[in-house]
């Protein structure tokens, strides 16, 4: 048996092939990385209208029990119990060396909570879930498609299928019957535009997917661009920016832990690694993840060493993802450096095929975002 | 107008050959975001990595297809890197070379064979 034949498909893996996908392996899937449109073109078309991703690889689970949020939070820095229902926030699991399991959407759905992991981690986090969260039960979804709906056209193609979409803000959960069935909503995405990520059943995922597909606003986008759009809205890519040897605080990511977990905070410490990450918060950490602009137009991909002169023999960090940002025109970068070389502003050299290449330390997101608050 | 196995395209004219990538090579690599030419005058050796073309996907490799000087080299789609998608085969040309030995050309592929070669 070949790799190929062990990935697994999407529902909508057909409609991709006849829409024209280029399909290739990615976290065990087979998924479309661009479609005839082309990768350059389907980022833009996102940034000026809507862009529709099939995301269904990433794994949906509920989370059911006595105090779900209060439960999660033995596992995760994130306050749960403090978020509200109807609404959704960023979370990580983290490891008791303070690195980063997972990232994953955390929505406080009234009597559960629904969590969205990364394809990559799914089984891993589940496991995780089923060993430490012993009061909860935790159900995988495994019958429903999820689509990210991306873009400043997002709101109005989406309303025309399910009109309250249009009243949901940043970060806002709903689950509301519709032509294709029950649909779970949230007001989020990946790109740093304004959209929606909508959990549809198998049975109407092509459907309603093609009844998007049909609008002029609409085009398929395919993970290629998803990378791009990320990228320019300064968001990690799990196993490239973040993993198991990054902590919150390296990763830059101080936003997204609540007072209340820190030190001094009424339930802080209680989850894995907190010693290290709290400690991070206090004293800060050696290195830091940081936006890169390269001078020229030559991006500077993942694994680019980065030093802090022409001729230095030590690096200082390096680049972690690399790509040319189509709406910004430029090549753009992020990666680690040391604390010491993290300030907005420091120039550095990045390792190209054997040449020290100027690269600046940049402010991220390096397209501003625009989400519907 | 003659093909390699390494996806490019040679044409005579005035005694050089210009080299470019086919339109096949254009569309695996997706939309190409940077050129870096080499110098004119440079003398290279066939099979040499004289190019990196890089697109949204990765960075390739461009190999010379012949030994000999490069004479020109297509300045304008170094900020228009776009004109490789758009024309490959015509206004997306890398570079002239002039070379010492054209023994190689009998090994390469005419139309009708590349696009057997290539499916």
């Amino acid at each position: 048996m070949s790799a190929q034949d062990d990935l697994k498909r999407t529902g909508l893996y057909d409609l991709h092939v006849e829409l024209g996908a280029k399909m290739v392996p990615f976290a065990g899937y087979e998924m479309p990385v661009q479609y005839p449109l082309g990768v350059m073109k389907e980022h833009l078309h996102t940034r000026n209208a809507a862009g529709l991703f099939d995301v269904s690889h990433m794994g949906q689970v509920i989370l059911r029990g006595e105090n779900p949020a209060l439960s999660l939070e033995r596992i995760v820095p994130q306050s749960v119990l403090a978020l509200a229902e109807g609404r959704q926030r960023y979370g990580l699991f983290t490891n008791d060396d303070g690195g980063i399991l997972d990232d994953l959407m955390i929505a406080n759905r009234g009597d559960h909570l629904f969590l969205v992991v990364n394809a990559g981690c799914k089984d891993a986090d589940i496991a995780h879930m089923r060993a430490q969260l012993t009061h909860c039960e935790v159900e995988v979804i495994d019958d429903r498609a999820l689509l990210a709906l991306q873009g400043p056209a997002a709101e109005t193609a989406l309303a025309r299928l399910v009109p309250m979409a249009a009243n949901m803000k940043f970060m806002d959960v709903a689950i509301t019957d519709s032509d294709f069935g029950e649909l779970w909503l949230s007001r989020s995405g990946y790109t740093g535009e304004d959209g929606y990520e909508i959990s549809v059943p198998d049975a109407h995922a092509e459907a309603f997917t093609r009844a998007l597909l049909a609008m002029e606003e609409v085009e398929p986008i395919g993970l290629g661009a998803r990378d791009s759009l990320r990228l320019e809205a300064g968001l990690c890519l799990y196993g490239n920016d973040i993993g198991p040897t990054t902590t919150p605080v390296e990763a830059a990511l101080e936003w997204a832990v609540q007072k209340i977990r820190k030190t001094g905070g009424e339930r802080a410490s209680g989850f894995p690694g907190a010693d290290r990450i709290l400690s991070e918060f206090e004293n800060g950490a050696s290195r830091r993840r940081v936006g890169l602009l390269p001078e020229g137009r030559a991006p500077m991909r993942a694994g680019t060493d980065l030093y802090a002169s022409q001729e230095a023999e030590t690096p200082i960090g390096q680049v972690t993802s690399g790509a040319f940002g189509p709406s910004i025109e430029r090549p753009m970068s992020m990666g680690y450096v040391t604390i010491d070389h993290a300030e907005i502003g420091t120039n550095l050299f990045g390792d190209v095929r054997g040449k020290r290449q100027p690269v600046t330390v940049a402010d991220m997101p390096f397209h501003p975002t625009a989400y519907k608050r | 107008m003659k093909y390699t196995e390494e996806h490019e395209w040679l044409r005579e004219e005035d005694g050089v050959y210009v080299v470019g990538i086919t339109i096949h090579a254009a569309e695996q690599l997706g939309d190409v975001v940077f050129v870096e030419l080499p110098d004119v005058g440079d003398t290279v050796s066939k099979d040499d990595e004289i190019i990196v073309i890089e697109s949204v996907k990765a960075a390739s490799d461009i190999l010379s297809p012949l030994d000999g000087e490069i004479t020109e080299v297509n300045t304008p789609i170094a900020d228009e890197p776009t004109k490789i998608n758009e024309d490959a085969e015509g206004d997306g040309w890398l570079f002239k070379i002039k070379t010492t030995d054209a023994s190689p050309l009998d090994d390469f592929m005419d139309e009708a064979a590349y696009k057997k070669f290539i499916g």
